[in-house]
């Protein structure tokens, strides 16, 4: 028989917090908040469970690094086990967490940020941690209530944020996807790096066409949703 | 209503089934026999369960096997069989002869989420998972099934992102109820997802292969985004502490990239992070994929790198080529073409 450990090395240490805040901020996205007991670096992750029946789930901060709570943006999947119960969760509910981890952290290099969906709170995290400078932002999203935090980014960044909507259109936003928007820029810098985070296929498409644009593989960092 | 399959079920689901539906408890291992022991695809063949029983279960259920629609064969001898599933998906299997063996390379998800650099597969993104019956039934429902020696988790997807259904399906092939093949002969591939690691070495005993392909981080996290989140030196430690015994073994896949990593300092890394773990190391070539920056390193310097790793102590081998013909080689299996919006 398979010999077995009480805990392996690696196994997730779970922490339980409070929650502070758990807020819809669109239709099945909400923000969730708890008490920051942990330095983290911009782009890192936490672990999320709300019981110990299953393993936790991975999901980025969303807040910035001298803010004194951890935030984590989630949509409800509704075949999901945890982010269903995690919608029902309201203030001074229990949370188990992990402590920060994770190697998809910013640098003051000169970057461009890439995201659709909840792929963006790496990037605010980065943002509200004031790692801006030099930086573009491209959101990607099907609904033009799925840009999270627009007015904020829209007024720090300005023209280095760039929504791109594949379902609805408006001015100031780029109607189409974000390889859509990539295709209509003539000149990526292929000195620069590319962070990317979403789901799969939206990473190895900005990756593919990355890479045929001429932009050295090396230069580009993905963090993709499990 | 669509109808359940009992194909994929273990032992203890189909005791579960039997009950509901008001049988006797050994009808389970009787259907049990008729679904992984005996030649027939259908329930109404399941002749030692009387009539009415064949009935009140074909109400519910269906016997599961799904045929391939499309076979291709390969100069080598290697057959790619492209499998429908549930969910109205395409996955691909690899039937790879060789010798006295006739090896089975199984897929496990439809698609994959782990966007891996160098694989066909990732490219098309995620679609679905399979289910036990998914991929038990690739192995069954082939022409060679009686003679498959080995099975290999190593077709699409990535297993411990469907680690249920894939010990589901493990359980199925080595239980006495079930194939009752060896666990020794069946190989699971993983990028090394480390609660899915974890689970896996507590409940299989099957053989563990990790896809390596460098041991740099940096580089690492460039070619496998999957190192952001759980960097090899966390699954080398779960692996180091771990006691395989004497008849379990665990390997590294490790693709050679032309100038990439196979220098003599992935060499001396290697050795040092791969120290105090009893494994070896398969070598494979890379087998080029559209739009890729990845190139294959010769073949002096392939020979050279594995000469280098045994020379450290390292049992190194380097995996023939099967199948690049019929893309059914490593890294190539892909259904994208069949995927719809």
């Amino acid at each position: 028989m398979p010999k077995t450990k009480a805990q392996s090395p690696k196994e997730v240490q779970l922490y339980e917090e409070t929650i502070l805040q758990n807020e819809e901020i669109s239709p099945g996205v909400f923000l969730l908040s708890y008490k920051r007991a942990d330095d983290f670096i911009p782009g890192q992750v936490v672990r999320i469970a709300v019981d110990r029946l299953q393993p936790p789930r991975i999901y980025s901060i969303c807040s910035g690094n001298h803010e004194k709570e951890i935030r984590v943006l989630f949509n409800i999947k509704e075949d999901g086990y945890l982010t269903p119960k995690l919608a029902t969760r309201i203030p001074g509910d229990k949370l188990l967490v992990s402590k920060p981890y994770g190697g998809f952290l910013g640098t003051p290099k000169p970057a461009w940020w890439i995201a659709t969906g909840t792929g963006i709170a790496p990037f605010y995290s980065m943002f509200q941690s004031g790692q801006f400078e030099n930086k573009k932002l491209i959101h990607g999203a099907r609904h033009l209530n799925q840009f999270y935090f627009e007015n904020e980014l829209d007024w720090a960044m300005g023209r280095n944020y760039v929504r791109c909507c594949s379902q609805e259109q408006s001015c100031d936003v780029f109607p189409g996807r974000v390889t859509d928007y990539l295709n209509s820029v003539d000149d990526l810098p292929k000195d620069q790096l590319y962070y990317l985070c979403g789901k799969a296929l939206m990473v190895v498409e900005v990756r593919d066409l990355l890479i045929s644009r001429s932009i050295p593989y090396e230069n580009i960092l993905a963090e993709i949703y499990f | 209503m669509v109808k359940e399959a009992l194909f994929g079920k273990t032992l203890s689901e189909l005791q579960e089934l039997v009950v509901e539906l008001g049988f006797p408890k050994f009808t389970a291992k009787q259907i049990a026999d008729w679904l992984y022991k005996k030649e027939v695809s259908s329930i109404e063949e399941m002749t030692n369960l009387s009539k009415k029983a064949r009935e009140i279960l074909a109400e519910k259920y269906v016997f599961g096997l799904v045929n391939s629609t499309k076979v291709q064969e390969s100069v080598d001898g290697t057959k790619k069989y492209l499998f429908p599933t549930g969910n109205g998906k395409f996955i691909e299997t690899a039937m790879i002869p060789d010798k006295d063996r006739k090896t089975v390379c199984v897929s496990s998800q439809v698609g994959c989420k782990m966007g891996c650099l160098f694989c066909m597969t990732g490219k098309q993104g995620f679609q679905g998972q399979l289910t036990a019956g998914e991929i038990v039934n690739q192995i069954r429902n082939i022409p060679e099934w009686e003679e498959v020696s080995n099975i290999v988790y190593m077709g699409m997807g990535e297993p411990f992102d469907n680690l249920d259904e894939v010990l589901k399906s493990t359980e199925i092939m080595t239980a006495d109820w079930g194939f009752a093949m060896s666990p020794r002969r069946i190989t699971v591939s993983s990028i090394g997802i480390v609660p899915g690691l974890v689970r896996f070495l507590n409940e299989s005993e099957a053989h563990l292969a990790i896809s390596m392909h460098t041991p740099f981080h940096e580089e690492r996290q460039k070619l496998m985004p999957v190192e952001i989140a759980y960097p090899l030196d966390d699954v080398l430690e779960e692996i180091r502490n771990w006691d395989f015994g004497r008849q379990r073994r665990v390997s590294f896949e490790y693709i050679v990239f032309h100038g990439l990593n196979d220098t003599p300092a992935h060499v001396k890394e290697m050795a040092r992070l791969l120290d105090g773990i009893k494994c070896r190391i398969n070598l494979i070539r890379f087998h080029p994929i559209p739009d890729t920056p990845l190139k294959g390193t010769d073949e002096a310097t392939l020979e050279q790198f594995k000469a280098g790793l045994e020379a450290k102590g390292i049992t190194t081998t380097i995996r023939a080529s099967r199948g690049q013909d019929i893309y059914a080689a490593c890294g190539l299996l892909s259904t994208k073409a069949l995927v719809k919006e």
